[in-house]
């Protein structure tokens, strides 16, 4: 593929970490969205790629609605949320004319415009860009970390999951393919450990048992990179 | 012709795919000017032969969401051990999450695989007439990833239909992925030649969740997937301590369902333990059968087998 200015789209992004999960549902789209507006707020500049093609949550995350995307001589200009550029984003939910259509692409389709995302996306200059992932380890997955690959540009993977061993199970799964791509996991984030309620405070159990530690077994020397 | 040939190059577009012959990775493909010439897109001959073995099958339901995490595994084992429950029927459910295979562990299976990948493709048994088969009993050790491409997973999904001995069946569910993509397309398309009733959609009351079902219900109107209905799982959330309600934010699935003119088939509240039976590969039914949430299932699998039922009268007095 071809690399636009100097060193390519990604030159300039410092860090580039994926957000992975084996289960669907357990937070990927949501921590991304976290992550993105703490980093924001302690100063750094942040970008957000989705490469969930069939759904994408990121753009109604960030409550951007529908806005163009446009071309600039180094390729696709990303979605800022505000004036200042401190977050960019870009997801085929900004490239749907209509945002309940669906794309039914299958895995060669879908690849080749997850090439484009990593390599045609003039991100310009970033602290990190985070990657959210649709569940699984298949052809977007590979997709993503090849093309990242090229461009000698991947921190690690953090891994999120729910307590319930249902999820653990398909993250044991996704902790074995970042082993088998040499993908260095930066660490796992259990989520919706409790719900707390708006009104009252308190954090009721929403899961009976946690399989978490049977996960963090399975790795150790864990390290993040980022400050 | 295979959908992926041994000779083929890594990125192999598959042979009956629009880009068979022509993306960068077909050149020097031995099979490229076939591909190219349109001969490899002929229909293929899996198609016909899984109709021949679907002709013992009563009823299809497939369970789909266009999100992940909705509870699509959970809903669809819990139908299965209900159509079950009448030891008359005979019930089966197929699990095409190649990635992220849940069903061995909600039905207590986990653990029946055989060492290497198994070439055997005969059902697990929970009771005498529910069959259940994922490719997780094909994987030697619970951590073995299948990081497969869109071709190989097609290719799964079709043995699963035309080599497992299925037998005769009242019932086969087949539980999917979240997405619409290469597993939904291929389940539709190899049964094509034998009849769905129709498809089961899960979602969760939150906008980001059927924001998602939305695309799966254009999905299912492209492929002329009939919808029985709309299930919306993880409905509510009674604080234990305050007991104030949430309501969703844009009207949850029933007001989806009014604009799309569906069938809301019911709401199973958020109970945790519903959560800790999937785990321990126990049916919720059985563990807590006075609960709301089950009261919930049982009135959605009525609908649901009330649908089926309907759908071959009609079939029959037009034929």
């Amino acid at each position: 593929g071809g690399q636009k200015g100097e060193g390519g789209n990604l030159a300039q992004v410092q860090h580039v970490v994926l957000i992975l999960s084996g289960k669907g549902g357990v937070g990927k789209s949501t921590l991304t969205t976290e992550l993105a507006l703490a980093l924001r707020h302690a100063g750094k500049k942040v970008g957000i790629l989705d490469v969930d093609l069939c759904g994408p949550s990121i753009p109604r995350m960030l409550s951007v609605g529908k806005p163009e995307v446009h071309q600039c001589d180094s390729g696709w200009v990303p979605v800022y949320t505000d004036a200042q550029k401190s977050l960019a984003l870009m997801s085929i939910g900004f490239l749907l004319e209509d945002p309940d259509e669906a794309v039914v692409w299958r895995g060669p389709k879908k690849t080749a415009l997850i090439g484009q995302f990593v390599s045609d996306v003039a991100w310009g200059e970033l602290d990190v860009l985070l990657v959210d992932t649709p569940p699984g380890t298949s052809d977007e997955h590979l997709a993503v970390l090849e093309n990242l690959k090229k461009q000698h540009k991947v921190d690690g993977a953090i891994l999120i999951t729910t307590p319930q061993a249902v999820s653990t199970g398909d993250v044991r799964r996704e902790i074995t393919f970042c082993k088998k791509t040499g993908l260095r996991i930066l660490g796992i984030v259990e989520n919706m450990s409790g719900f707390v309620c708006p009104h009252c405070s308190v954090s009721t159990p929403i899961c009976m048992d946690t399989h978490t530690h049977h996960l963090c077994l399975l790795q150790t020397g864990l390290q993040l990179v980022l400050d | 012709m295979a959908d992926i040939p041994s000779d083929a190059p890594q990125h192999c577009p598959g042979t009956a795919s629009e880009q068979a012959g022509k993306t960068s990775a077909c050149q020097g493909c031995p099979n490229q000017n076939l591909c190219s010439s349109g001969a490899t897109k002929a229909p293929d001959p899996a198609i016909e032969e899984i109709a021949e073995k679907m002709l013992t099958v009563k009823h299809k339901i497939l369970v789909l969401s266009g999100k992940g995490g909705v509870g699509k595994s959970t809903f669809s084992a819990h139908l299965a051990h209900a159509l079950a429950s009448d030891a008359t029927k005979e019930v089966a459910l197929l699990d095409v999450d190649i990635c992220g295979p849940s069903i061995p562990r909600i039905m207590g299976l986990e653990g029946e695989q055989v060492a290497g990948l198994s070439l055997c493709l005969s059902p697990r048994y929970v009771e005498d007439n529910l069959a259940v088969m994922s490719i997780g009993f094909l994987l030697s050790s619970p951590d073995d990833a299948v990081i497969w491409r869109g071709p190989k997973k097609n290719g799964m999904i079709k043995q699963f239909l035309r080599d497992v001995d299925w037998g005769e069946l009242d019932y086969l569910i087949v539980d999917t992925p979240p997405g619409t993509s290469d597993e939904h397309l291929s389940i539709v398309q190899y049964l094509s030649s034998a009849r769905i009733d129709g498809a089961v959609i899960i979602t969760t009351p939150q906008e980001v969740s059927l924001q998602d079902v939305r695309k799966e219900i254009r999905f299912c109107q492209k492929v002329q997937l009939p919808i029985i209905g709309v299930v919306e799982n993880m409905s509510g959330f009674v604080c234990p301590k305050c007991k104030v309600n949430l309501p969703p934010t844009t009207g949850g699935a029933e007001r989806m369902c009014e604009e799309m003119n569906l069938t809301l088939l019911g709401r199973v509240p958020l109970d945790p333990r519903i959560g800790k039976s999937c785990d321990e590969g126990k049916s919720f039914l059985s563990e807590v059968p006075d609960s709301p949430a089950a009261a919930a299932y049982h009135s959605i699998v009525q609908s649901i087998q009330a649908y089926c039922l309907s759908h071959v009268t009609r079939e029959e007095s037009a034929g």
